[in-house]
């Protein structure tokens, strides 16, 4: 299907499904009930999965089939920002042509940045892209701030010019993103029983996206294009005697991820239109590097699966605060309802760092290829009489 | 990858494809449900308090949350009541908000825009909030403010103090009982003149964002305007946390005055720096040098220690303070966690009981509702004196304080000391003036 062998078809087709439906996987608990504290399934957070899906996905593109670590992905993702919302002030309010122009200008970004940056390999070259985008993030900060607003973040205004839309709303607001008229805010309830289920239209065209981003990163994977990037990681001076420059090759992988990062971050401008300097910082770099390694790198699904498990950790733990946990414990003693919920308190609310902290540290020590390891084990666990597993079914992971 | 032939079938089935796809905005377009955002049922209601719970600015975030509690629990009948005694408007009776009882979801801003964002779209659209507020920096403040206009809920500002959230970023959804940068200069500039002269020579160090370049201009105009020079300004990255290569320059540069522009852990650094470099013996033309923070807060105040000590600054609220409200408040604040609450747990409580009240008296929870009861709002008892929600920029209008670092201080907690209360008349202004130009309410946002 599509020039991709069955075994990928079918894990494009189980992505489909999966971004598709969504808002009922995500939402599996009744919303009146304890545990709906646990539902993801609602529009920004399931904008913000295939979002971060997406920038991950360009992440491991570099990151998982060249091995070259860019400690300073984040400033395309910032840089695409900054584009869409610019669009957004001057042009018209229509989501794609400020998300066409965010992904070129961070194209144009990543082809300087890593021209300079991949002269080097290694520790220099992360040390290297962590300079560019810190450099990129005070820029953002302070010095260009009639461009950026520096740290207050570019905003809309009432008196953007907007050529081909409206400065303001009949009523006096700012007009709202959209897509050819169906705007990203748009959402309806679909209640069932005791559970409520929201389809909003932003997810839907960020998931649209990604589902592309999720396709053209398999091509890649497959492509001879591919192949030569993971030459690249197993052995470079070996692919230099053999009278092979790895430099373009790693240069577009480069670009090809800047421009994922780029993508990302004019979807999340057009779902929220607001570009804010912290989205360059380096810590926002490493979080990406994280998710990629939290999911497994170098194979296809696991940054979808990091990114996600990063973002429900940062949205939904950190929201528990000890009023939640004394509702949970109520049914125990007060004493013992104390002690349990101080036991839990680092962990959740303020601490979901913590508490991320430690399931990193466990997958790297446990499960070296991230979530990914983890499914395939239990999968393996299933089916042991299969002894000789297909060869395409398993992709590389990274060191 | 590979060119496929292009077939007659080919073509009508993609051009079919294409034309549902284009055809799906009309079935989908947004929701149509009456009324207004996250209306709520008849038996609760919940409140959003979106502070910074990690960062640089955690200390503020946790007291902030405490006085929201504090407020929530005297709203639902519990505690004492706190202000609600001494609230000029009595029509709050401790069964909630309009008979609904008060919930409330509490978010992270991590003192970062995005994170404030996100935090804030997880209570409205998960959680149903009906109003945000919180934060404990004027990025965060005017980010979130601008997101609950176009979501169409109430924004309460909690701290926030640069001239821009109610100038040029002000929106018709968000509101501000904190002061700002401009009356912070009002009221502080007579006060340097009197006790330092009016011929001084000041040198700013300022923090390089929003907050530091609106506080630096409006007090170097202040100051100006009663015969003060302005040597320089230096811009320092926030991220700075050694000042001494900007204090070096200090010494030779002819200034008597060394004004720091810096709040949190970044005025902390300076005013130590500054003081380890000897400035305050210095004497410049016969003159004692001084330093003056313009931002001043009782949480800053114990970071910098012995080091504040007879240091100029401005404060919104001081725990100190012996009206009424002020002392009912400290009363219930002190009892429930046993210290004296902080400027920024003052704004949030009031600010809490302030939207309570205007969603009572409008009768009715929807935004615009709300809005016409806070503007133009005259009230007196809650900390401040006779209190005005100014209507053109929902900013609120209040005598401010003075205040110095206390020379011999009694308890940890008794770090500053009031030198004036500056009446309100001092530090009006009008709604186009020059430094909060540029913005437009617009009209209120509903939402769906």
């Amino acid at each position: 299907m599509l020039g991709l062998d069955k075994k990928d078809s079918t894990l494009l087709l189980i992505v489909v499904a999966l971004t598709m439906l969504a808002p009922f996987i995500l939402n599996p608990f009744p919303t009146e009930s304890g545990l709906a504290q646990f539902n993801a399934g609602y529009p920004d957070l399931m904008q913000r999965f295939v979002i971060f899906g997406i920038f991950a996905i360009g992440f491991n593109i570099l990151f998982g089939l060249t091995g070259y670590l860019s400690f300073g992905h984040a400033a395309f993702l910032g840089i695409g920002s900054y584009s869409a919302v610019w669009m957004f002030k001057l042009l018209s309010m229509n989501i794609i042509p400020a998300i066409l122009l965010s992904v070129v200008i961070a194209g144009i970004f990543a082809l300087v940045i890593g021209f300079v940056s991949l002269r080097r390999t290694g520790i220099y070259f992360s040390i290297l892209t962590l300079a560019f985008a810190q450099m990129s993030f005070a820029l953002a900060y302070s010095v260009l701030t009639p461009l950026t607003n520096g740290e207050t973040g570019l905003q809309l205004t009432l008196n953007d010019p907007r050529i081909l839309g409206i400065s303001q709303t009949a009523d006096g607001s700012i007009p709202v993103t959209n897509l050819f008229g169906l705007e990203m805010r748009g959402a309806f309830d679909l209640v069932v029983g005791p559970w409520s289920f929201t389809f909003s239209a932003g997810y839907y065209v960020c998931a649209v996206v990604m589902l592309l981003a999720f396709y053209m990163s398999i091509r890649i994977f497959r492509s001879p294009f591919g192949l030569m990037l993971r030459a690249i990681k197993s052995n470079q001076q070996r692919l230099n005697y053999t009278g092979l420059n790895p430099k373009p090759y790693t240069l577009a992988a480069f670009v090809i991820s800047g421009m994922y990062a780029g993508l990302a971050g004019g979807l999340m401008a057009a779902m929220d239109p607001l570009a804010g300097a912290e989205r360059m910082q380096w810590t926002a770099s490493g979080e990406v590097v994280l998710m990629t390694i939290l999911g497994g790198a170098g194979t296809l699904i696991g940054p979808v699966l990091g990114a996600g498990m990063i973002k429900y950790f940062e949205n939904i733990f950190s929201k528990i605060n000890d009023n939640v946990l004394h509702s949970w414990f109520s049914f125990m003693p007060d004493g013992l309802e104390d002690s349990v919920v101080f036991i839990i308190h680092p962990f959740v609310g303020k601490g979901w760092h913590l508490t991320l902290g430690i399931i990193f540290m466990l997958v790297v020590t446990f499960l070296p290829g991230g979530l990914v390891e983890g499914g395939q084990r239990i999968a393996r666990l299933f089916r042991r009489k299969k002894t000789v597993e297909p060869k395409s079914a398993k992709t590389e992971p990274a060191e | 990858m590979s060119i496929k032939n292009v077939t007659r079938r080919g073509v009508i089935k993609t051009g079919a494809a294409a034309g549902a796809g284009l055809a799906l905005p009309t079935y989908l377009s947004a929701a149509s449900h009456t009324g207004f955002t996250n209306a709520p049922g008849n038996d609760k209601v919940t409140l959003g308090f979106n502070v910074p719970q990690t960062g640089a600015y955690a200390d503020e975030g946790a007291d902030e949350l405490r006085a929201y509690e504090l407020a929530v629990e005297h709203l639902n009948g519990g505690g004492d009541g706190g202000m609600l005694s001494t609230f000029s408007s009595q029509v709050l009776d401790g069964t909630g908000i309009l008979g609904r009882k008060v919930e409330y979801v509490t978010g992270d801003t991590q003192t970062k825009s995005d994170a404030a964002r996100a935090s804030a779209k997880s209570m409205i659209e998960k959680d149903g909030a009906i109003m945000i507020t919180g934060g404990s920096s004027s990025g965060v403040a005017v980010a979130v403010q601008g997101l609950c206009q176009e979501a169409g809920v109430i924004f309460m500002a909690g701290l926030t103090h640069s001239n821009d959230t109610t100038g040029k970023d002000k929106k018709a959804n968000g509101f501000r009982h904190f002061f700002n940068g401009y009356m912070s200069a009002a009221a502080l500039a007579p006060v340097l003149a009197k006790n330092y002269g009016n011929d001084r020579k000041a040198y700013h160090l300022t923090a390089d964002y929003t907050w530091g370049w609106t506080q630096q201009e409006s007090i170097a105009a202040a100051t100006e305007a009663l015969g003060w020079q302005t040597v320089n300004n230096v811009l320092t990255p926030l991220a700075a946390t050694d000042f001494s290569s900007y204090i070096a320059p200090v010494l030779n540069s002819g200034a008597d005055v060394l004004v720091l522009n810096h709040y949190g852990g970044n005025m902390v650094n300076s005013l130590t720096n500054a003081v380890q470099f000897g400035l305050r013996e210095k004497m410049v033309d016969n003159k004692q040098f001084e330093i003056v923070v313009p931002l001043y807060s009782r949480l800053m105040a114990k970071g910098a220690g012995a080091n504040v000590k007879g240091i100029f600054g401005s404060t919104n609220w001081h725990w100190s303070l012996q009206d009424e409200g002020s002392k009912a408040f400290v009363k219930s604040f002190g009892t429930k966690y046993g210290f004296p609450p902080s400027q920024a747990a003052h704004t949030c409580y009031v600010q809490t009981l302030l939207y309570a009240d205007a969603v009572q008296r409008g009768g009715s929870f929807n935004p615009c509702s709300v809005g016409e009861a806070l503007e133009g709002f005259e009230f007196d008892g809650l900390g401040n004196g006779p209190t005005l929600y100014r209507a053109e920029d929902h900013q609120c209008f209040k005598d401010v304080l003075v205040v110095k670092g206390k020379e011999n201080p009694t308890s940890e907690f008794d770090l500053l000391e009031i030198v004036e209360i500056t009446p309100r008349a001092q530090v009006e202004y009008a709604p186009d003036h020059p430094m909060f130009a540029g913005g437009q309410l617009g009209s209120c946002n509903p939402g769906a």
